[in-house]
C-alpha cells in the first residue's frame, strides 16, 4: 500500500511539526447520540487529534467501572450499532480528526466483520480498536479493514512479552496502543516507571506510531511521555464529564465546556514545548 | 481440516492447542491476560505430565473430598418411572456438596505450583464460590470471590459458609447482578492481578485453557461413573443425562463416554419460564454463536451482539453463555440438548426427595426431571446414568419461598 492512511498521515503530520497526538475517548450514545455528535464536534473544534468512540457493549472486561457504566447508561437507553452508524454518517467526516471504532468483538462477528468494517468505514470511521481481539486471533480481521483502506489498531500491554511484542508489531498499522498499566481502564494518580522503559524499547522495534493510553488524567502526565511516546489516549476522565449530559439544557453546556476545556488543555500540553 | 481427516479424529481429541473444538473455544481476550494464559497453560501441561501432581490430586479427592463417590442404583424412582433403570452419580456426596470441589482442588495444587497466593473466583449458586473457599483455606490461600447480589440473595446460605472459610465475597451490582456479571468483574479483577493471582473459573467456560482444563478435573465423574455402570451392569449405560449451565458437570460426566458411540448423551439446559427472550438460559437450544467472556460458542445475545438476560430459578444454570466444547458437541450431533422448565426442576426436586430421600440441587433437578421423561421413553433393561452434581441444603430457602413457606 503506497497511499497512506487517515491515521497514519495524521501522525505523520503531527511528528513533522514535533507535537504529539491527542487522542480523546468517548462512549458513543451516552446519553444519546445527539449528545454524542455535539462531544465529537466540540473536540474537533478545540483542535483534538483523532477521537475514539467507544461502542457500548453489555460484558466489556477491559473497562473500569467509569466506562462501564456509561456503557450500561447508553444500553439501557436502548443504542443500536446502526444508531452509531448513523449518528457518524451524517458528520462531516472529512473535515473533523479520524474517527476510530473501539468495539468488542463480540459486536462485529454478530453482524459479520466484513459487513461491520465495510458499514463503519462508510459511515466515516479511519480505524479499529477492537481490545478483545489479540492478534493471534486478529488476522483475518486485519486483512478485511485494510482492504477498506482503515487501521487495525494492536495493542501491547505491560504484561506482552519481548517476543509477544515482536510478532505483534509485524501486523502494526495507523499507531500502536500502548497499555500504560496491567488493569482496566480508569484514572490513575501514577505511570509505572516501566512504561517508559517499554516505550524506549518498542521504539526500536518499529517505526509505527506509539500511543499510550489506559489510566491518563490530565495534561499534568503529558510530559513524562513527550520523549517516549507519539500520543497519549484520555478515556475515563472524559467519559465522567460527560455523565453532565442530557441532564438539562444547562447541564448540556456546562458539561460541553468542561470537556472542550479539558480537550484544549490536552492539546497544548501534547504540542512542542 | 478435510472432512476425510475430521471424520476419522475422535471426538475427544480437542482442543488443538491453540484451544479449538472444532471452531469454538480459542481466546478473546484483552493482550493483558494473553501472556498468563500461555504460561497456565504450559504449567498445566507440564503439571499433567508429572506423577507427583498427579499423585497429590488423587490423594486429595480421596481423602479430602470423599471420591470415588457412589453410582447409586435409584430403585423407588426407576419404579416410579415404569421404564429404563435409573442410576444416580452421587457427586452430591462430595464435600462441599457439589461437583465443583473436583476441579477448585486440580486448580489450587496449580496454584500453587505457579507460586501463587491469591485466588479469584465468580460464582452462581455459591458451590463453586464454597469449593474454591475451601481449596484456599486447605492451602493457606488468599481467597476472593465474586457474587451477584442477586445470587447472594437467593444462595445466602452459602455466602455464610464461604465467609466461615475466610474467603471475602464481593457483592456485583452491575447488569442482571448474577453469574455473568460476577465472571466480569472476576475478569476485571484479573486483569490488574495477573501477575501474583490466579482467576479459578469455575466451569468449562472462558479462553484457553479454561474450557479443555475445568473438563480434564471433572473428567474423574464420567471415569468413575463408566467403570461402575460396567462392575453393577457388565455393560455401558444407553443415555447419559446431565444438566448444562456454563457446563462442568456435564462436559465431565460426557466426556469419558464421548468416543462410545453406543450411548446416548443428553445435555439439559434451564428452560425458565418458556421459551421467549429473557425467560430461560438455554444457551444451546435458542442461542447463536458468538463471543462471550473470553471465547467463541453459542450465546444468548440480540441481533447486536449484546449478551441477553437470562432467567432461571437455578443460580448456577442462569447464565447466557456456555462451554465450547458444548457447541462442538452440539453441532457434530454428538449431544443433544434439551430443556426444562423451573416448574418442572421443581417438581423433580420434590419426587426425588419424597422416593429416594435424596434432596438434590435445583440445578441437578433438571437433569432428573428430563431423567423421569427420558426413562419411560425407554424399556426396562436399558439403563440411564444421571449426574446428580450437588445437594439441595444450599437451596432450602429458595425452594421454601417458590414453595409459598417461610423458613425465617
Ligand atoms: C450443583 C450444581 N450443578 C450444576 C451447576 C452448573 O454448572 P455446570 O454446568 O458448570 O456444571 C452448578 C453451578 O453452580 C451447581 O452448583
Amino acid at each position: 500500500m503506497t497511499e497512506q492512511t487517515r491515521i497514519a498521515s495524521t501522525f505523520s503530520v503531527l511528528k513533522e511539526a514535533g507535537h504529539l497526538a491527542f487522542m480523546p475517548f468517548i462512549t458513543a450514545g451516552d446519553p444519546d447520540m445527539a449528545a454524542t455528535l455535539s462531544v465529537i464536534r466540540e473536540l474537533g473544534d478545540r483542535g483534538v487529534d483523532l477521537i475514539e468512540v467507544g461502542f457500548p457493549y453489555s460484558d466489556p472486561i477491559a473497562d473500569g467501572p467509569v466506562i462501564q457504566a456509561s456503557y450500561t447508561r447508553a444500553l439501557d437507553k436502548g443504542l443500536h450499532v446502526n444508531d452509531i452508524f448513523d449518528g457518524v454518517r451524517s458528520l462531516p467526516t472529512e473535515e473533523l480528526p479520524p474517527l476510530v471504532a473501539m468495539a468488542s468483538y463480540a459486536l462485529l462477528f454478530r453482524r459479520g466483520v466484513e459487513e461491520f468494517v465495510k458499514q463503519a468505514v462508510e459511515s466515516g470511521f479511519a480505524g479499529f480498536i477492537i481490545p478483545d481481539l489479540p492478534a493471534d486471533e486478529a488476522g483475518d480481521v486485519g486483512k478485511v479493514v485494510q482492504s477498506h483502506g482503515a487501521d487495525l489498531i494492536q495493542l501491547i500491554s505491560p504484561m506482552t512479552p519481548k517476543d509477544r511484542a515482536t510478532e505483534i508489531l509485524k501486523a502494526a498499522s495507523g499507531f500502536v496502543y500502548c497499555i500504560s498499566v496491567a488493569g482496566t481502564t480508569g484514572v490513575r494518580d501514577d505511570l509505572p516507571p516501566e512504561l517508559t522503559e517499554q516505550l524506549n524499547w518498542l521504539r526500536t522495534q518499529t517505526d509505527v506510531p506509539l500511543a499510550v493510553g489506559f489510566g491518563i488524567k490530565g495534561p499534568e502526565q503529558v510530559d513524562i511521555l513527550r520523549d517516549a511516546a507519539d500520543g497519549v489516549i484520555v478515556g475515563s476522565a472524559i467519559v465522567r464529564m460527560m455523565a453532565g449530559l442530557g441532564t438539562s439544557p444547562e447541564g448540556d453546556a456546562t458539561a460541553l465546556a468542561e470537556i472542550g476545556t479539558f480537550a484544549e488543555s490536552m492539546v497544548q500540553a501534547t504540542r512542542k514545548k | 481440516m478435510s472432512i476425510d481427516t475430521a471424520s476419522q479424529k475422535a471426538t475427544s481429541q480437542v482442543p488443538d492447542v491453540s484451544g479449538r473444538f472444532g471452531e469454538f473455544g480459542r481466546r478473546f481476550v484483552p493482550e493483558t491476560l494473553m501472556h498468563a494464559l500461555e504460561e497456565l497453560t504450559r504449567e498445566y501441561e507440564r503439571a499433567q505430565q508429572d506423577p507427583e501432581f498427579l499423585a497429590e490430586l488423587d490423594k486429595l479427592l480421596s481423602t479430602f473430598v470423599g471420591r470415588p463417590n457412589p453410582l447409586y442404583f435409584a430403585e423407588r424412582l426407576t419404579e416410579h418411572c415404569g421404564g429404563a433403570r435409573i442410576y444416580l452419580k452421587r457427586e452430591d456426596l462430595n464435600h462441599t456438596g457439589a461437583h465443583k470441589i473436583n476441579n477448585t482442588m486440580g486448580q489450587v495444587l496449580l496454584t500453587r505450583r505457579m507460586g501463587k497466593k491469591r485466588v479469584i473466583a465468580e460464582t452462581g449458586a455459591g458451590q463453586h464460590g464454597v469449593a474454591t473457599a475451601v481449596a484456599c483455606a486447605r492451602f493457606g490461600l488468599n481467597c476472593v470471590v465474586y457474587m451477584g447480589e442477586e445470587d447472594i440473595r437467593r444462595q445466602k446460605l452459602n455466602v455464610f459458609n464461604m465467609r466461615m472459610m475466610g474467603a471475602e465475597v464481593r457483592g456485583v451490582s452491575s447488569g442482571s447482578k448474577t453469574l455473568r456479571d460476577a465472571i466480569n468483574e472476576a475478569m476485571r479483577d484479573w486483569m490488574s492481578t495477573v501477575e501474583h493471582t490466579h482467576y479459578i473459573i469455575g466451569s468449562v467456560v472462558g479462553p484457553h485453557p479454561f474450557p479443555m482444563m475445568v473438563r480434564d478435573f471433572q473428567a474423574i465423574i464420567g471415569r468413575e461413573a463408566r467403570r461402575q455402570c460396567l462392575e453393577a451392569e457388565t455393560r455401558l449405560p444407553d443415555e447419559v443425562i446431565a444438566c448444562v449451565g456454563g457446563g462442568s458437570n456435564s462436559a465431565g460426566m460426557f466426556y469419558p463416554f464421548v468416543d462410545d458411540e453406543t450411548v446416548a448423551l443428553t445435555g439439559v439446559e434451564a428452560g425458565g419460564r418458556g421459551p421467549a427472550p429473557g425467560d430461560h438460559a438455554s444457551t444451546l437450544t435458542y442461542g447463536h454463536k458468538g463471543v462471550l467472556h473470553g471465547s467463541y460458542s453459542y450465546v444468548l445475545q440480540d441481533e447486536d451482539g449484546q449478551t441477553q438476560d437470562v432467567h432461571s430459578i437455578s443460580a448456577g444454570l442462569d447464565y447466557p453463555g456456555v462451554g465450547p466444547e458444548h457447541s462442538y458437541w452440539k453441532d457434530t450431533g454428538r449431544v443433544n440438548y434439551v430443556s426444562v422448565t423451573d416448574d418442572e426442576a421443581l417438581a423433580a426436586l420434590q419426587t426425588m426427595a419424597k422416593l429416594e430421600g435424596i434432596l438434590p440441587a435445583i440445578e441437578s433437578s433438571h437433569a432428573i426431571a428430563h431423567a423421569f421423561k427420558a426413562a419411560k421413553q425407554r424399556s426396562k433393561d436399558e439403563i440411564i446414568v444421571v449426574c446428580l452434581s450437588g445437594r439441595g441444603d444450599k437451596d432450602v430457602y429458595e425452594v421454601a419461598r417458590l414453595l409459598g413457606q417461610d423458613l425465617d
